[in-house]
């Protein structure tokens, strides 16, 4: 009875243990919010690293692909089709991408991805990530209400605005080269030189894109493309308002250039003008700065993959949809069994991705155990005070002593007030955890407007708001870690207090 | 009171005991570790009190009075010799047996009064009773003990002061205290280190009374160590400490 008492009065005299208290209770809030926002960072990150992969893969070495998708599909609906949900066929290859902007030529490095939007969709989140289908904001909120509703299945057509823009663009551009053709075919006149040279390859820089090869104002081209956010846009800083902004080089609506090699021995280089379509925005900036999303059909053409004999087209990957994704690795097993590793790579898109998602383990881990030493110091912390308030109550452990109190009696007051104050300042920290990750945004502005420096860049990340995510099981080992670290740092003054003689405790005055 | 040691008055051969003495020590020595250095304080100590018993140990700072009655108290061991109580020896018995007796047969009165700062007056009496029982047994006996608690901080006559700290108490009401304190735990001896060494006369004389009190109504066996003649004169008998020796045993008035 007079340990419960005497460890709650101590906890409520001496003031110097807050000081303990203070630091355990900065570990745990730390170690929460840290956790927290690493978890939310990772499990975005997982989001956006998954992004536009399917569950698992199947790709030929090879970038000229292979023929014959339906024996494929059937031979991996033979080997696992019970777990299957969806395929889709693509073609990936590299390229460069050109575009006009500013009166400069623009020149990108990119991935290319021939796809079928539908089946597409089926195999992994792709409407999310098309711009045609969020509104666009700003600071202010809503610029701008989303153009497509979700449920229209993604396709290459242009959505209203889009196509007006088109249209009045190519307009413009028609009649600038009909005054052009006036122009020269006017000192032609004379019979000098027939115009035999191709109007369309003297573009003007005051074009917004490449020449079209549509005749009628507005009508796209055959060559159809998703381009990535990053590889169309550029950010600024506005100089008037200062607020960042996001400029586009290129948008739906506007044709590009791509070039790329055909799937023939050896290879050669293929261009093609194509429409941009659409934008996507994954998040994951490296996609988003590299990838770009062509119809199927055309790219096979473009590469010549389609055989001229049979008309079947050749493809460089499948990607397949997983009913459940913990089947996944048994899957990959059985798919592996049935097509020949030499020829092609079968990965579910975390081996895929498995670097990259490694190295934000690894991270996660490193920053979990720096940050309980944290709170191992405030164990430390802990351990010194303790001593001195042994010190200091040398006479009252004597009392106790003379009055009958027990070794094992004294020694867990003093591992009960390491407890108690492990668990006041852990509950504390979590409290003040749990709260400073619900509020992270609003500290993040207020810290921006003090500071004027703005702490989380969205430029760097494609987050609007710094992503959490609590895991109840962390927060409770963080909590109970930081106890057992009190209780622990707390045993050794406690083992001192014990083995105090009374005698010797009560005799210096 | 019978001594085992030469007594320099003419009664020399009372040897016998009168009564079987409740507390006894047996050729006690005890010598402290200073450094390298061995100091001895008690070299062969016999003394033997009986129940109902008033004995004041008196001598010079440093003669070893303290250490005997700690020795007695159980709140140390002497290197050689025996601490008999009722015949048997207690001195060398498991940790926990002597924590025990500290608890249940002995009280302690120290100079400085060695309250605990943090508690209140009542919960500083009840401290023994606390330390005797867990907490469920201590909770379900609470009432009884904070009356029992509460009548002899009124008989100590500290009634009006329940609720005070140690610090917003005077001396003697923190003597006073101390004595309830010593009590609560129905001792069959209390113990006293200077008890009145750092009060005024007056306080002093109310301390005395009420152990004198005390030991007459409740018969209860009182040794109080003073190096004040005065004090120890009131006492049934008077032990004369000096360099660690018995010198003097005195029937006091």
């Amino acid at each position: 009875m007079y340990k419960l008492l005497l460890c709650t009065r101590y906890l409520r005299t001496r003031y110097i243990a807050l000081a303990s208290i203070v630091s355990v209770m900065l570990g745990v809030a730390t170690m929460i919010v840290v956790n927290s926002v690493m978890a939310g960072f990772g499990t975005e990150m997982r989001d956006r690293i998954k992004g536009i992969l399917s569950d698992i893969v199947v790709e030929t070495h090879s970038l000229d692909g292979v023929n014959d998708l339906d024996a494929h599909q059937a031979l991996i609906q033979k080997a696992a089709g019970q777990y299957i949900d969806g395929m889709a066929a693509t073609v990936e290859i590299y390229g460069m991408l050109s575009f006009q902007y500013a009166g400069q030529w623009i020149t990108r490095p990119v991935t290319l991805i021939g796809i079928d939007p539908e089946s597409k969709s089926k195999v992994g989140p792709l409407v999310d990530y098309l711009q045609s289908y969020h509104s666009v904001m700003d600071n202010a909120g809503v610029k701008q209400p989303a153009e497509r509703s979700k449920d229209i299945m993604p396709s290459w057509e242009l959505t209203e605005a889009s196509a007006a823009y088109r249209k009045e663009w190519s307009e413009r551009q028609r009649w600038f080269q009909e005054q052009l053709r006036q122009q020269e075919t006017r000192p032609h006149a004379n019979g000098d030189q027939p115009a035999n040279e191709d109007p369309f390859g003297q573009a003007n820089a005051d074009f917004p894109a490449v020449q079209a090869e549509a005749t009628t104002p507005g009508q796209l081209l055959p060559g159809r493309l998703y381009m990535g956010m990053g590889l169309v846009s550029f950010h600024h800083k506005n100089e008037e308002t200062g607020v960042m902004e996001t400029e586009m080089m290129a948008r739906p609506g506007d044709d590009v250039k791509i070039s790329t090699i055909t799937a023939g021995r050896p290879p050669e280089p293929a261009h093609f003008n194509a429409t941009i379509v659409d934008v996507f925005k994954s998040g994951m900036s490296e996609y988003d700065s590299s990838l770009v999303f062509c119809n199927l059909e055309y790219l096979q053409k473009v590469r010549g993959m389609v055989d001229p004999a049979s008309g079947s087209r050749a493809f460089t990957s499948i990607q397949i949809k997983l009913k459940d994704y913990h089947d996944a690795d048994e899957v990959v097993e059985r798919l592996r069994a049935v097509f020949p590793a030499g020829m092609y790579s079968i990965r579910t898109w975390e081996q895929k991705q498995g670097p990259l998602l490694a190295a934000v383990e690894v991270e996660s881990a490193i920053l979990n155990v720096l940050l309980f030493l944290i709170i191992a110091v405030a164990g430390f912390g802990i351990l010194a005070i303790f001593f001195m308030i042994v010190v200091e109550k040398t006479r009252d452990i004597g009392i106790l002593k003379s009055l009958g109190a027990s070794r094992q009696g004294v020694m867990s007051i003093f591992l009960s007030y390491g407890l108690s104050l492990g668990m006041v300042g852990s509950g504390v920290g979590t409290m003040a955890g749990l709260l400073f990750v619900y509020y992270i945004n609003e500290i993040e502005g207020l810290i921006t407007w003090v500071t004027g420096h703005k702490v989380f860049d969205e430029r760097i990340y494609y987050f609007p708001s710094i992503p959490t995510h609590v895991d109840p099981f962390m927060v409770m080992w963080v909590s109970v870690g930081a106890m057992l670290i009190a209780v622990l740092a707390s045993i050794l003054p406690a083992r001192r207090a014990a083995s105090l003689q009374p005698v010797r405790a009560l005799r210096y005055e | 009171m019978t001594l085992t040691i030469q007594r320099p008055s003419a009664s020399a051969r009372e040897t016998v005991p009168l009564k079987k003495p409740q507390i006894a020590a047996v050729a006690i020595e005890k010598a402290y570790r200073k450094g390298q250095m061995q100091v001895p304080v008690l070299h062969g100590v016999d003394i033997s009190v009986s129940k109902g018993e008033f004995v004041s140990i008196v001598g010079q700072s440093g003669s070893g009075k303290s250490t005997l009655m700690h020795l007695l108290g159980l709140l140390d061991t002497p290197d050689v010799g025996e601490v008999l109580l009722d015949g048997q020896r207690i001195d060398d018995l498991p940790a926990r047996t002597r924590d025990e007796l500290r608890n249940r047969v002995f009280g302690f009165v120290f100079q400085f009064y060695h309250l605990l700062p943090e508690l209140n007056l009542v919960e500083n009496v009840l401290a023994p009773l606390m330390i005797r029982h867990s907490v469920w047994g201590y909770w379900a006996r609470r009432r009884e003990f904070q009356d029992r608690a509460k009548e002899i901080i009124n008989t100590v006559g500290l009634g009006h002061r329940l609720s005070h700290r140690p610090s917003e108490l005077s001396g003697g009401e923190m003597q006073r205290a101390a004595i309830a304190r010593s009590l609560v735990a129905r001792p069959q001896i209390l113990l006293a280190d200077e008890p009145t060494g750092n009060l005024d006369n007056s306080t002093g004389r109310e301390i005395l009374d009420l152990l004198h009190r005390l030991n007459e109504q409740e018969q209860l066996t009182v040794l109080m160590v003073t190096h004040d003649q005065a004090v120890a004169a009131q006492a049934h008998h008077i032990v004369r400490l000096s360099e660690g020796r018995i010198e003097r045993v005195a029937h006091a008035a």
